[in-house]
């Protein structure tokens, strides 16, 4: 089979495009799918893509959290359906409380464009089961409002049940509570994180790595995962 | 026309960049008396007619579930205004 995976476009969305290409590079189908709808046209997995969506008016994510289709993304998350926010999806996720937390403004008020490096907590999630457990990796942070905050006892609770997927390593962007850029919930299906690895699956295209200019494809993964949990899941 | 004022706050434990960047240009301007600049945000909410009991329930309510997030915010006042 192949599977089936939606990207849904909100008013403001940027990577949308680079979210479906991702995955049509990782061998997945990737169907475009409408915020103002509510049809998830039968896909497999879900990803909500980067952008200022709304113009981040209210909070980044909140006025497209409380979008159409959401309902029928909290359902797919609550059946256990692969589900990625990426950027300003992640902060769509928490918003809408599908994961814990919040994300505010960067500490240091600046909009920041870097090659980040990223260590993965957790590989046994639907999105990251084709890393290994403290494999660090490189991809495009591009944010705005990228700190990631919670209460003392959330981020115990998150750090105690492995539920932080993906920390900053050497330079933490956004002022991020415990270096966080990613988690997962219980179930690990769904997952989020400000960094962006739609940008990073094709060579000549992504960060720059030691063997050549623009080679990493560090991103793949993610989606070459959820791809491996569909199929599994369907057998 | 009357209006609720509903006014938002980041929380008081968790830094406010947008406070902070005030205050810094407080500092280079030689402005002293004031220890610290918080920035929130006032919603002003119209009602055609009188704001009765349950228009001010939901208001309550929309200040707590969409206008505010409590994981990073406070909903500090609301009030109505003529």
């Amino acid at each position: 089979m192949t599977a089936r995976i939606g990207v849904i476009t909100f008013p403001g969305s940027l990577d949308d495009r680079d979210a479906q290409r991702a995955i049509r590079i990782a061998g997945g189908e990737p169907v475009a799918l409408w915020h103002g709808s509510h049809d998830l046209d039968r896909v497999d997995a879900l990803v909500l893509p980067g952008g200022f969506s709304y113009g981040d008016y209210l909070r980044a994510g909140a006025i497209a959290a409380l979008a159409p289709i959401m309902s029928e993304v909290k359902d797919a998350a609550a059946s256990g359906m692969p589900v990625l926010g990426i950027c300003n999806g992640f902060q769509m996720l928490v918003e809408a409380h599908l994961l814990p937390g919040g994300l505010i403004r960067n500490a240091h008020q600046q909009f920041i464009r870097r090659d980040q490096r990223l260590r993965v907590e957790n590989a046994s999630t639907a999105w990251t089961s084709d890393f290994e457990a403290g494999q660090e990796i490189v991809i495009p942070l591009k944010n705005a409002d990228g700190g990631y905050i919670a209460s003392e006892s959330e981020l115990d609770r998150l750090e105690g049940e492995g539920l932080v997927a993906f920390r900053y390593v050497g330079v933490n962007p956004n002022g991020s509570l415990r270096d966080i850029a990613g988690i997962a919930n219980e179930r690990g299906n769904v997952v989020g994180l400000m960094p962006h690895p739609e940008h990073a699956v094709e060579p000549g295209f992504g960060p720059g790595t030691d063997a050549a200019m623009r080679s990493g494809i560090d991103g793949l993964p993610f989606f070459t995962s959820a791809i491996a949990a569909v199929v599994a899941a369907a057998v | 026309m009357p209006t609720i004022v509903v006014d938002v706050m980041p929380k008081a434990e968790l830094l406010d960049p947008q406070g902070k960047a005030v205050a810094g240009a407080f500092a280079r301007l030689g402005v002293e008396e004031f220890a610290s600049v918080r920035i929130g945000k006032r919603f002003e909410l119209t009602v055609d007619g009188e704001v009765t009991d349950e228009i001010l329930a939901e208001a309550q309510r929309i200040a707590d579930e969409i206008l505010s997030n409590s994981v990073i915010e406070d909903v500090v006042g609301i009030e109505v205004v003529q």
